[in-house]
């Protein structure tokens, strides 16, 4: 059953060098209890993506048209009574820097009760059961201590735990998380990741994980879409698209990671640079840098279904495509 | 290792946060204060051989960042010696070793008030390694190498993406003629593809120019695709080492077998997720015994209890752990 549905997404800032669109028809839709992965690299709009879903662009950018279906309603152009509504108790956001969530001068005890009382009319009594209940559940010892104690006294995962857990306080039925893991240590991010699914599995979130890394996106997505200088590139199945992909973007993102070259001395690079977005010329963002760019490449593709898979290629890899089919 | 280059001899680095005024009062009217101190790297030996590529591996806070330093001697050592071609690097004599750094953040490490032809340029003149008259050329030259333009030159660092700018800090290591680069975290701020351009001018400049690496980072398949031998640490002492792909095939170190099993893996899909229990113990209070042994599922009375040593466990390869008894 369909959650989420966004529809030719575009946001744009106003910058003094011109209009920049970082996000530029971005459509995608998202089941109840399924995990996406939103990959791609800096610049790519993966993370405004996520952010225009829950109407926090401020000026001087803004969500220049779209749609985007939370649960049949629209929340663009929502008021922002609405929107405030929906956030934190329906959907709900993990960031980066848990610090972007946490407020350095007020307890964590006082930041979750305030997130409860903020959607739920109970005591204060029953608000600190949940806290104590939720920061349980991400695996803090002794949460009865840790609510009283400032982030300061946390460390980074430990943080980022809280974060999760403020998320968590109203079982949303969608989280947007932007590279949550990505400051973390390797132990650390996998306890994060442990928690995470099975927390989204228990109470059956949808998720959208937005990151830099692929094979984060392997081990926990169901979904993936791969975002190329505003647009979706590639989109489908997490095996079809990391086995078998059929843009050679994705292609060429996989190839360029060090732990798929084992054994050969250089690694397959793309060449250049993601270009500027202020001044992205017409047709196929990513024809500069593909090796096998023809004149057609001049015009843009459509982001067009290939199996079971949506890919933006006049000449996507077929027969891999087809080979995962089979 | 007769044909070692750089090698660290039982080198130990302590930081002291020493009391100030108030807590020195404190101290005098009988309060519990002491000195902090961060054991950062603890009684670390080995070595790296010529043309060799060693990774040096570990979580935040075990102290790679600090052996890196130690070796190019931008930190004395607390205890013990860094020895390069059997000289130690902190024992003056004008000298300095041919040892370059490489550092993790390409925007905090160049100076953005100066033009790209001084940040680089800068260094080979001051030490009379090319007339002034040449210098430009020099650059020039050094700008092509590390696959920049060379009318880059009259630009300053905010003109530059990420990738550049780390191909700039390169270009400046290479300025003086090292031999030796030790690069910590020098590509981690990048981004998947352009970190596949910088590690493959890494190898390129390897192969051109003769270079030896010590490679610290957190990225097992970095390190992987790049190193002869891995060195793994722990909480300020090395857990392992071993040959790459021995290493990666069977890791003898608990922590070694656990950090390889927490890696994401794009051939694992949907895969439950199984964690190692517990945090990082802070360096300031390292639990007693082998520092591992909070966090271990095989750990025994005696890990408590006894600091394991560091001892070969198989030809070029070494482990400090009990269970190896």
């Amino acid at each position: 059953m369909t959650l989420l549905e966004v529809a030719d997404l575009r946001t744009e800032f106003a910058t003094r060098d011109g209009v920049l669109r970082a996000v530029q028809g971005v459509s995608f839709s998202l089941d109840r209890g399924q995990v996406l992965g939103l990959v791609g690299e800096s610049g790519s709009g993966k993370s405004v993506t996520g952010f225009s879903i829950l109407g926090l662009i401020d000026p001087p950018g803004r969500i220049a048209g779209g749609s985007v279906r939370f649960d049949g309603e629209e929340l663009v152009g929502a008021a922002e009574e609405r929107l405030r509504a929906l956030r934190g108790k329906r959907i709900a956001m993990i960031f980066q820097d848990p610090m972007m969530t946490l407020n350095p001068v007020l307890s964590v005890e006082t930041q979750m009760v305030e997130t409860v009382l903020a959607h739920d009319k109970v005591t204060r009594q029953a608000a600190r059961a949940r806290a104590v209940d939720a920061l349980a559940r991400v695996g803090i010892a002794s949460p009865d201590e840790r609510l009283r104690q400032y982030p300061h006294q946390f460390s980074g995962g430990m943080r980022q735990r809280v974060a999760i857990a403020i998320a968590l306080l109203h079982s949303p039925d969608l989280i947007v998380a932007d590279e949550p893991t990505t400051a973390l240590d390797v132990t650390v991010q996998g306890q994060i990741l442990y928690e995470m699914q099975k927390l989204v599995r228990e109470v059956g979130s949808a998720l959208i994980w937005i990151t830099h890394d692929l094979a984060v996106i392997a081990g926990l997505a169901d979904r993936v879409a791969v975002m190329y200088a505003g647009r979706i590139v590639e989109e489908g199945e997490v095996e079809d698209v990391l086995d078998s992909p059929a843009h050679p973007y994705t292609r060429g993102l996989l190839d360029s990671v060090p732990a798929n070259n084992v054994g050969s001395g250089r690694l397959n690079q793309i060449p250049g640079m993601t270009p500027s977005l202020l001044k992205l010329a017409p047709g196929c963002a990513f024809r500069e840098r593909c090796r096998y760019a023809v004149a057609r490449c001049g015009e843009m593709p459509e982001l067009v279904a290939c199996g079971p898979r949506r890919v933006r290629c006049h000449f996507p890899v077929v027969a891999a495509a087809a080979a995962a089919a089979a | 290792m007769a044909d070692a280059l750089l090698e660290f001899r039982a080198v130990s680095k302590r930081f002291v946060k020493r009391l100030d005024a108030v807590e020195r009062l404190a101290k005098r009217l009988g309060a519990q204060v002491a000195e902090h101190t961060v054991h950062a790297v603890d009684r670390v030996s080995f070595a790296v051989a010529q043309g060799e590529v060693v990774g040096l591996v570990g979580e935040s806070g075990c102290g790679k960042s600090t052996l890196g330093r130690l070796g190019c001697a931008l930190h004395a050592p607390t205890e013990g010696e860094v020895l390069y071609r059997g000289v130690s690097v902190t024992a003056g004599g004008g000298r300095q070793p041919p040892i370059q750094m490489i550092f993790q953040d390409p925007f905090a490490s160049l100076n953005p008030r100066m033009r790209i032809a001084e940040i680089v340029g800068e260094a080979p003149r001051v030490h009379g390694l090319v007339p002034k008259a040449q210098v430009a050329d020099y650059v020039a030259d050094l700008l092509r190498r590390v696959g920049l333009d060379a009318s880059y030159a009259r630009r300053y660092p905010h003109q530059f993406s990420g990738g550049q700018r780390a191909r700039i800090g390169i270009a400046r290591a290479l300025a003086v003629k090292p031999e030796f680069l030790i690069c910590d975290e020098a590509v981690a701020a990048l981004d998947v593809s352009i970190q596949a351009q910088v590690l493959n001018l890494f190898m390129d400049l390897r192969e051109s120019l003769g270079l030896t690496y010590l490679f610290i980072s957190h990225d097992l398949g970095v390190v992987r695709h790049l190193s002869n031998r891995v060195v793994v640490m722990y909480l300020g002492r090395v857990v392992e080492i071993a040959a790459t792909a021995a290493l990666f095939e069977s890791p003898n170190h608990p922590y070694t077998q656990a950090l390889l099993a927490e890696v994401p893996r794009i051939d694992r899909k949907r895969r439950t997720f199984v964690p190692i229990s517990g945090e990082i113990p802070s360096p300031l209070a390292p639990p007693p015994g082998c520092h591992f042994h909070p966090r271990c599922p095989r750990a025994m009375p005696r890990c408590a209890a006894e600091a394991p040593a560091l001892r070969e466990v198989a030809p070029g390869r070494l482990s400090a752990c009990h269970l190896n008894d």
